[in-house]
This record gives C-alpha cells, structure tokens and sequence, in this order.
C-alpha cells in the first residue's frame, strides 16, 4: 500500500495492464503529453505504437476504437464527458448496440475514459456529468470509481472486461490522495460495492464526486449521535442493488448523494429501486441530493449552489431523521 | 471487354451476384405476399460488393450499410442465415435481433452493417487500425453510399486512415439517390472520389455496373494497403433500379426520378453485362453462366424454405447478447 493521488492512481491500472497484454493500447487527444494527468510517463514507457494521439474527430476514433476491438484488440480511450457528445452516435449506435444487435458475434473490449471535470468554472460545456445517460442506452457498463484505491482496481477490471466500458473519471477526485495496493493482482470486481462508513440510522449511497463529501457528512452527524452507513455504489451498470436494499433494510432511512442534475439522474433509478423493492423498509421519505436541474454557470457564485456538498447531504439526512 | 482475371474468380463473381439477385427477388416475392417487410433492395448494384469482395481474402473484413443483403452475400455469407434473419428466426445470422439491415457474419470477416448512414465507416477504419497495430496483413473495406459521404464520420474516418496509413478500402456505392434526393444536390464536388485529394488518399471512379472493373479497382486498392501504402477510396458509379426500400413508393408523394433514366440503367444490368464479357471471350458458355443462375435460384428457394421452418426466438433470447459477461437482468 502506497498512499497515491486518485490520478496517479489510475495511470498506474492502465500502465500495469498494459505491460500484461500487448493487445491493450491508449488513443486520445494529446494523449502523449498527458494534457489531463492520468496518462503521465505511458508514452515515455510503451512510445508511439501504443499511446496514440488523435485528431479532434470522436466519431472517428471513438468508432475506430469499436473496429479495434471487435478484431480482437483491447483499446483504452482517453475522452472528456463533454467531449462524448460529439462522438455520440459510435457510442450508443455501434460501441452499446453492435453486441445485441448481431446475436452476440461481437466482443467488443473498449474503455471509453470520460474525464468528468465540473466545479472549477469551466461553465456548460466543460462540465458534464453525465453517466446517467449512458445507464439509460443499455449494453454499457457505467464505473464511477469514488477512492484512489477503485480507481486503479476498476480501471483494471475495465481493461480486462470484454464489454464496452465507460470509466467515468471525477475531476473533483483527481487530487484527492488515498492508499492503493501496489499489487498488480489488485482488481476491483464491478456490481459489488463499497461501504466506507457503516451505520444504523441513515444509508447515504454517494457516486463518484459525492463520495468524499458523504463521508464527511456522516463525520458531522455522527458528533450529533446519527449513525450514518455510506455506501458508494462504485458501478451503476452493473449496479449492487442487493447491497443498497441489505443497508435500507437495516437503516429504514435512505439519501443519495449524485453530482448529476436531479432529473433521470442515477439517484432517480436508485431511489426507483427502493421504492419499488424496499418501500415497507423506509421509516421516512426518501431524499436526493443531486445537482440542481440548471445548466452549469461560470460565475462562482452561481457555481457553488449547483452540486451536492457536505452540507446538502447534512440537510437531507436531517430531513430523513425527521 | 478482355481481362487477366481467372475464369474461377469470374465464374465466382457471377454465382455471387446472381446469389444476390434471386435472393432480392424472392424477398420482393415474399413482401407482396406479406411474409417479410419493407426492406431496401442492392437489386442493379450487385457488380459493386462482389467485385470488390472477389478482390480480398477470407480474412479480410468488411462493413457495410442498411442495403445490406448484398456485401455479406459478395463476402460468401450462407443463404439460410441470411434468409432466416430476415424472417426474424433463431436460425438467423444474429438470432433474429438484427434483421434485414444488421446481417454479420464475424466468421467470415463480416463485422456488420449499420442502420445508422455513415456510422460504419469509423468501426470499418478501426479494423484497419488493428491490422496496422498488430502488424497483420489483413485490409478492411467499408461499404457506404453517396448519402452517407456527407456524414462527418464518414470524413472522420478517411482522414483518420490517411493520417495513420491504415489499411482501409473506404468504397462509396454512390447510386446516385439518398432515398429521393439526387448526390448532385448534396455533393459540393461533381465525383465524391475527387475528395480523395483533401484526404491525400488516392480517388478512383469505377463503372458500379462493371464487376471486372470493380474487382480490379479494388485489387490494386488491396495490394497498395498490404503494402503500407494506405487507404484508397473507390467510387462506384452504380444505380438502384428499385425505389430506396420496398413499399416506399405507397408512401412518397412525387417521383424523383424519370422513367428514362431508370431504363437507361437498367439497359446496362451488371449480371448481363459479366455474363457477356464471359461468353464473348470464351471464358465459358452461355448455357454454364444460366446453369449458375438456375443453381443460386435453386440456393435461394432452399434458403426461404429454411427460413420459413426455423423457430422464432424464445423469450429466454431475450436479455441475452446484451453483454459477454452475466449481468443481472434490470
């Protein structure tokens, strides 16, 4: 165990991936200058065959990267959620649909890493969380590692999963530190989740950029004598349903945390779950604190009031608590 | 017409497209009696995948579009399959979740054809960029019409291609209509092979209709992407004699092409204008080019029998093939 930062931590799963299968190989742009951080010394380590600098065309390498490995090749592509968009139609047309739509002829081992970078002024087209959409499309397996330690252990199991993946990478994350196994053994499995605080009185499940913020909300409540479990889902697709409804079931009280705007957000699925499975569980309404449904503003002033924060997590307990 | 190709891949050439002719002309059959949809139809464009396809190796992979009956056929895919995917069979090349538009066979190179215009182009470029990073000798052809060369990633891919030297036959059947509307009202050059130069890629116009063209057009594409020398892009000139899918002619309120025209394409059939070529130079006799002809309708007719016969798929079908690993069911 080494304490890493978060993207440190996921330049070291691809590395270590990539010296175990030489069918693995990184596309993006600027890439080789490792203009995002999460690529740094990987074209130094495996040169131009293996790191390869896109032009700005997604539709062209995002499809390309489906043509790879459909043929047999493991490509891992570096992106930004606000990026995808563009190359939209590979991603939902052939990279999610090409499996089903030919009878299961097609493997398609893809990594699609979505540097998800919101919260520091970069205004509506910079700072997309948008992984709910792709839980929506079906045939994607959606990772939003939420520690330093799943970053690298997911980006593995990503790389070695033979279905199309999107890694959504939190920019808020990216800097914060956490122990990492140096093991090149270490994986974490998708659809199994984490618990980072266990409690009786409150489940907070927290996605991605939440999950810090969740932790600290339960060390506050805590001072005030309420036990608060913090579950991180760690994969919405797959997604640990059992693991959310055992902590409902043993909490009766139910908030989720998500960096989403509210609407058709991960936590609406997650909150759609427990309604439909657990609602004789729940000893209060259940609470989303999810971004608010706006467009995201430059100004700082306005910023601030968008995303879940400690204090918004605080306040939905509370209002679970009653 | 005189040429060095060998009277077993001429031969080949004619037993695939006249494959591909009955087949449409059964499925024509069966959708007048109701038995499959509206599906779009290759029939005069036969010359243009068979060609193309004689010209490469097994190993070699392809993508094509929503016409997408005659390049798995061009490829050497297996008639039943074919028929039974059509009919939505257990039988069919994809179980019956793909249908007339999304026949594949992988083992066979066929990666695919897209309902979506244009949005092979980048998966087929990709195949080549494998073929490329693995050191492999195999090539990729991609299938797409005059329509989907305005697409982006239609321009995405072939810059990409060209920017990494990959192996890739980026071949547009422009025939001429995307559904109604004519290329020369959408296409800002007057050939689309002539945007080969933006991609420094070699541009070549080939007669769609003449199959020994096609295929030697496409030859000298494959022999320059096995040799690292890039990717090429070949226009076939070529004309659907069938409105753009069957039954649209019901459903549009004007005619977008003259009678004349039709009868002037029509007047230069690709299968009479191969067969010719192979009787006049004595490559073989007119009764063996009918005998082909009699043996794919034969094929055909064995093929709708086995798609008619073969179970729809079960409810279990339905989840799976969503991924390759075990997923919970949502």
């Amino acid at each position: 165990m080494t304490e890493r930062m978060f993207m440190q931590a996921l330049g070291m799963g691809i590395a270590e991936e990539m010296r175990i299968d030489p069918k693995v190989f990184l596309m993006g742009e600027d890439v080789r200058a490792s203009v995002y951080g999460a690529a740094a010394g990987l074209h130094d380590e495996f040169g131009d065959d293996r790191i390869l600098n896109t032009p700005l065309s997604e539709n062209g390498f995002f499809g390309a990267a489906v043509g790879a490995a459909a043929v047999g090749m493991r490509p891992v592509v570096e992106t930004l959620t606000s990026f995808m968009w563009v190359g939209m139609d590979q991603l939902v047309s052939q990279a999610a649909k090409m499996r089903y739509m030919f009878g299961g002829q097609a493997t398609l081992p893809v990594v699609y890493r979505a540097v998800m970078y919101y919260g520091g002024g970069s205004a509506a087209h910079h700072s997309d969380r948008s992984y709910p959409v792709f839980m929506n499309i079906g045939g994607l397996k959606v990772v939003t590692p939420g520690t330093a330690a799943d970053a690298k252990g997911l980006m593995k199991t990503a790389i070695r999963d033979n279905d199309p993946v999107i890694m959504f990478e939190d920019g808020t994350l990216l800097p914060t530190r956490g122990e990492v196994p140096d093991d090149p053994d270490f994986t974490v499995p998708f659809g199994v989740a984490n618990i980072l605080r266990e409690g009786t009185d409150v489940t907070v499940v927290a996605i991605a950029g939440s999950v810090p913020h969740a932790v600290a909300a339960a060390d506050e409540m805590a001072a005030e004598g309420v036990s608060v479990e913090v579950l991180d889902p760690r994969t919405l697709v797959p997604l640990d349903k059992d693991a959310i409804l055992n902590s409902v079931g043993k909490t009766g009280r139910l908030v989720v945390a998500d960096p989403a705007a509210k609407v058709c957000s991960a936590a609406s699925e997650i909150m759609s779950i427990v309604g439909e499975e657990a609602f004789w569980d729940l000893q209060a309404p259940m609470q989303k604190a999810a971004s608010k449904q706006v467009h995201i503003p430059f100004s700082p002033s306005l910023e601030k009031l968008v995303y879940p924060t400690k204090y918004s997590i605080v306040e939905s307990i509370k209002k679970t608590m009653g | 017409m005189t040429s060095n190709i060998s009277k077993d891949v001429l031969m080949l050439m004619l037993e695939r497209m006249w494959r591909i002719r009955h087949f449409e002309l059964k499925l024509t059959e069966m959708y007048s009696a109701g038995e499959v949809g509206g599906v779009h139809l290759y029939i005069g464009e036969e010359a243009v995948a068979v060609g193309a396809c004689a010209a490469m190796d097994d190993n070699d992979y392809i993508a094509g579009n929503h016409r997408s009956h005659g390049h798995p056929i061009a490829k050497g895919a297996n008639l039943k399959k074919a028929m039974a995917e059509i009919f939505g069979r257990i039988d069919g090349y994809c179980k019956g979740k793909g249908g007339s538009m999304h026949l594949a066979d992988f083992s066979v190179g066929i990666l695919g054809e897209s309902g979506i215009v244009g949005s092979s182009v980048p998966v087929a470029t990709g195949a080549g960029l494998a073929s490329k990073l693995e050191g492999k000798n195999f090539v990729s052809a991609v299938f797409f019409g005059d329509g989907a060369s305005n697409q982006g990633a239609c321009h995405e891919a072939m810059n990409l291609a060209s920017v990494w030297n990959l192996p890739v036959l980026f071949i547009c059947e422009n025939n001429q209509y995307a559904v109604t509307t004519s290329y020369k009202d959408t296409v800002a050059v007057e050939h689309i092979s002539d945007r080969a130069q933006a991609y420094n890629m070699p541009g070549v116009l080939v007669d769609g209709q003449d199959a020994i063209a096609m295929y030697e057009a496409t030859a000298q594409a494959v022999e320059r992407a096995r040799n690292g020398e890039g990717p090429t892009l070949i226009e076939a000139l070529t004309y659907r004699f069938e409105d753009h899918s069957l039954g649209l002619e019901k459903i549009r309120k004007s005619e977008y092409r003259e009678d004349s025209e039709i009868d002037e394409w029509r007047m230069r059939d690709p299968l009479d204008l191969l067969t010719k070529s192979i009787v006049d130079s004595g490559t073989a006799t007119q009764a063996e080019c009918d005998a082909i002809s009699a043996a794919a309708h034969a094929e055909v007719e064995e093929a709708a029998d086995f798609a008619r016969n073969s179970p729809f798929p079960d409810e279990s079908e339905l989840y799976k093939d969503m991924f390759a690993s075990e997923m919970p069911v949502v």
